[in-house]
């Protein structure tokens, strides 16, 4: 930590959009050579505050200085020409280009009108070097992973001599091992002396990595706090502004008890399911009432699983039974049919359609279910309809807003509600959680209990093992596009056993074969 | 976790690069016709053969270098057939009522990227869709045609004359005319812009992914209309060629040419959704073309409709690799 002045000083921000005060009074100081995560729920203003910074919204109250000097940026390009460069959660970068030419495109070194290529490739390597990364620069950029294309970002982002750097939940597609990675590159572009801005929804991250926290609320600063005196518990306190009465209370429930279940027939028996170059062959049976958590890296081929599951994708191997009949599940209109509801991870690109509203969105899978020449009835519609935003809490509670007005959390509420009307026998959640607020999060989770003290079999995937062995009776586990492993979840399983696994691949001898 | 770990996480690592798969494809392609022309036909040995390739589809070449602009930023021109026509029917026309030759140049050249910029920026500023507004150009620009004239106009200018019969050859007889050279240096000049400067590097960005490109700070909204402005300049270029070589200007005439030009493009490796592809690639996809019909006319007892036939056959063949190569590629 240094004790030398803030590199930037953002002081009394306010900023209203129409019905809607997004900032109120905010101050906010970064130093240089530090990592500084600025946390809060969704719709805290993080956002917001970034875009004021750098110039995509104007101010309505404040000031913002850079280097002692008063500044206000018209935009993202000219902030990063003054030193204040951002790299958002999406990679904007083209990836049908050179490792080279997407750090220089648009300031290339040039001759005469001409691009000096060698020049780029030699500066381009410079460049990554201070980074420590070994590519070939002259490859394209889509040849890498997206964790390396992350750095390519970042490497463009330093170039322009940066003060500050803004880094936009960096983390949200990549695996631990290339947390890592970017995490050193962090602490060795702060050890030069840049300041780092960190926005990531992962708690842990910040502990790792942050050297300050500063946390807003509805819009409003709760304060500035030393990573090392504000214990975890207490930043999420200050991040959703109550008691974690709820969270705990999930967190204090014994492990849950799984015995009853398995003794009776399988609700659904995979045997031997897999896809070439998708998922090794797995089997798996999911009983009524059963919460069956699948853990694994990004890529590991948790995906791939649910949607072999649900016929999404066509298995070449095997064959899923339900109710102990043969009857196979083959395509997405059979698996609805037989009782099986999946929310996709990708919720944008796969399930919420943005532009219908609520009420359309929420009914989608039933009218599928049913036919569209047998259209529901408008007074059924409501009942559910209404029923469902009850239920779920989704706020606006207005049935006929377009959904793509409402918060990440809310849109996934929705999704989940499409698929609780068609009361489905076994859900498949993939990922339900992924960048929703911890608020939204703790209510998804309980609902996840809920159900299956229903007697409704879940299938729960996320990249967060705590809530996997929350929620779970049994973990699965997978590594490689392979199961490895089926875990009972009793008092000896914890997090630590599950990454072994993970790591290991080991426990093989306790596939259901 | 080491940096060599990183580097180990590319995909696959090709022994050739991906990109320049379908212009190797498209080569092969052209050799292995060449070779059967030779192997059947004694003639098609001559030099003159392939000389004649050039000297018979130069305004082509010049025409699908512009498309190749267009379709690198990820759109599509179809107005280009009808701007090579109403540009060879101006110039009929004006040079008809006596107006002299390097005036006439001048306003022909001008047509052809003054509509392609309109174009470019009912594309940018009200975000149509390419297609749509180059369909609307080709109807205008071949409405213009029957305008100017129903009929076919004779040239009969000394320069246009001259430019007809020039023949450029060496001592053993062989030669090309001068639209040839022309071509010839339209292609290069191409091939350096988009290889060596800002705006062609924006051009291959934009084609990427134009999202990005925004956000990286480069001028999209320029280059997309200045993509239209070089495709209209390259037809009103090839509308002149193509009256040297006729000598006269015809409404019905490079009729259903845009097709053509796509056709050629896209069998010369450059990628129908943008950002990959090559000058050098047109240049081969148009040869293409010409062999498979100088093949046909050597032949003789085919019917010229088996040019379309297999030119659809080869088309669908390229689009088919791209696809695969672009599956691999994710």
């Amino acid at each position: 930590m240094t004790d030398s002045r803030p590199v930037l000083t953002m002081t009394g921000i306010s900023k209203s959009f129409p019905g809607v005060r997004a900032l109120h009074d905010v101050d906010f100081r970064l130093f240089p050579g530090e990592v500084h995560a600025l946390m809060g729920e969704n719709g805290a203003g993080k956002s917001t505050l970034i875009k004021v910074l750098t110039g995509v919204y104007g101010i309505d109250e404040g000031t913002i200085t850079l280097a002692g000097d008063q500044v206000a940026f018209s935009g993202p390009m000219q902030a990063a020409a003054a030193g204040v460069s951002t790299v958002y959660q999406e990679i904007n970068l083209c990836t049908n280009l050179s490792v080279a030419e997407n750090i220089f495109i648009g300031r290339e070194p040039r001759r005469l009108g001409a691009v000096r290529w060698g020049e780029v490739r030699r500066r381009a390597r410079a460049l990554l070097a201070r980074l420590d990364l070994d590519l070939d620069v002259a490859a394209p950029l889509g040849s890498y992973s997206l964790a390396v294309q992350q750095m390519v970002a970042i490497a463009r982002a330093i170039d322009v001599r940066a003060q500050v750097l803004i880094l936009d939940e960096p983390t949200s597609s990549l695996d631990a091992g290339e947390v890592a990675q970017l995490f050193r590159i962090m602490r060795q572009l702060r050890d030069e002396g840049i300041a780092i801005l960190f926005v990531t929804h992962f708690l842990d991250q910040v502990y790792a990595v942050a050297d300050r926290i500063t946390v807003l609320r509805n819009g409003a600063l709760v304060g500035e706090y030393l990573t090392e005196e504000l214990p975890q518990f207490s930043l999420v306190e200050k991040m959703i502004g109550k008691e974690l009465d709820a969270l705990e209370r999930l967190d204090e429930q014994p492990k849950r008890a799984v015995a009853a279940q398995s003794g009776g027939a399988p609700l659904v028996e995979v045997a031997e399911l897999g896809r070439k170059g998708a998922v090794a062959p797995f089997s798996l049976r999911i009983h009524a009432g059963e919460v069956v958590g699948l853990a694994g890296l990004l890529g590991s081929g948790r995906t791939e699983v649910a949607r072999l599951l649900f016929g999404a994708d066509r298995a070449d191997h095997g064959q899923v039974a339900v109710d102990g009949g043969r009857a196979s599940l083959r395509t997405p209109v059979q698996a609805i049919d037989r009782g099986v509801g999946f929310c996709s991870e990708n919720r944008r690109a796969e399930g919420i359609v943005p532009e219908l509203s609520v009420r359309e969105n929420m009914i989608l899978a039933m009218q599928a279910a049913r036919g569209w020449l047998r259209p529901i009835p408008r007074r059924r519609q409501d009942e559910l309809v209404d029923r469902y935003v009850k239920a779920l809490s989704i706020r606006p509670a207005n049935p006929d807003l377009p959904v793509r007005n409402l918060s990440g959390g809310n849109q996934q509420k929705v999704l989940l509600a499409r698929w609780l009307i068609t009361e489905p026998r076994l859900l498949i959640l993939d990922e339900p959680t992924r960048g929703i607020d911890i608020g939204a999060k703790t209510e998804i989770q309980k609902l996840v209990v809920q159900l299956s003290d229903g007697g409704m079999a879940v299938l729960f995937i996320s990249a967060e093992l705590e809530e996997v062995l929350r929620l779970s009776h049994r973990v699965a586990v997978m590594r490689d596009r392979t199961m490895v492993a089926q875990l009972d979840n009793d008092d000896s399983l914890d997090a630590d056993r599950v990454m072994q696994t993970i790591a290991s691949g080991t426990n093989r001898e306790e596939v259901t074969r | 976790m080491s940096s060599t770990s990183l580097t180990s996480g590319r995909a696959w690592r090709p022994t050739l690069p991906r990109r320049h798969v379908p212009v190797l494809a498209t080569l092969v392609l052209l050799l292995v016709m060449y070779g059967i022309g030779v192997s059947q036909y004694r003639a098609f040995s001559n030099v003159q053969v392939v000389f004649n390739v050039f000297i018979d589809n130069g305004f082509l070449l010049v025409v699908a270098v512009g498309m190749t602009f267009v379709i690198l930023t990820g759109g599509i021109d179809l107005s280009v057939g009808s701007v090579v026509a109403m540009t060879a029917m101006v110039s009929a026309a004006m040079l008809r009522d006596g107006l002299p030759a390097g005036l006439v140049l001048v306003v022909a050249l001008l047509i052809g990227p003054t509509l392609g910029f309109l174009m470019g920026c009912a594309i940018h500023f009200f975000e149509i869709q390419p297609f749509i507004v180059t369909l609307a150009g080709m109807f205008f620009a071949r409405g213009m045609c029957t305008f100017i004239s129903g009929g076919s106009i004779p040239i009969t200018d000394g320069f246009w004359t001259a430019m007809s019969q020039e023949r450029i050859g060496n001592p053993a007889g062989n030669f090309v005319s001068i639209s040839v050279l022309i071509a010839f240096a339209v292609v290069l000049v191409a091939a350096y812009v988009l290889a060596y400067t800002r705006f062609g590097r924006n051009v291959y960005a934009i084609g990427g992914n134009p999202q990005s490109a925004l956000l990286m700070g480069l001028p999209v909204g320029r280059t997309r209309i200045a993509v239209y402005t070089v495709s209209g300049l390259c037809s009103a270029i090839g509308g002149i060629l193509l009256s040297f070589y006729t000598l006269s200007g015809a409404p019905l005439i490079a009729v259903g040419m845009e097709l053509d030009v796509i056709a050629a493009v896209v069998i010369g490796g450059t990628v129908l959704t943008g950002g990959s592809g090559y000058v050098f690639g047109t240049v081969l996809g148009v040869l293409v073309l010409g062999v498979i019909q100088t093949l046909i006319t050597f032949d003789g007892t085919l019917n010229s409709w088996w040019t379309k036939i297999v030119i659809g056959g080869l088309l669908f063949a390229f689009i088919l690799l791209q696809r695969l190569i672009g599956i691999r590629f994710k």
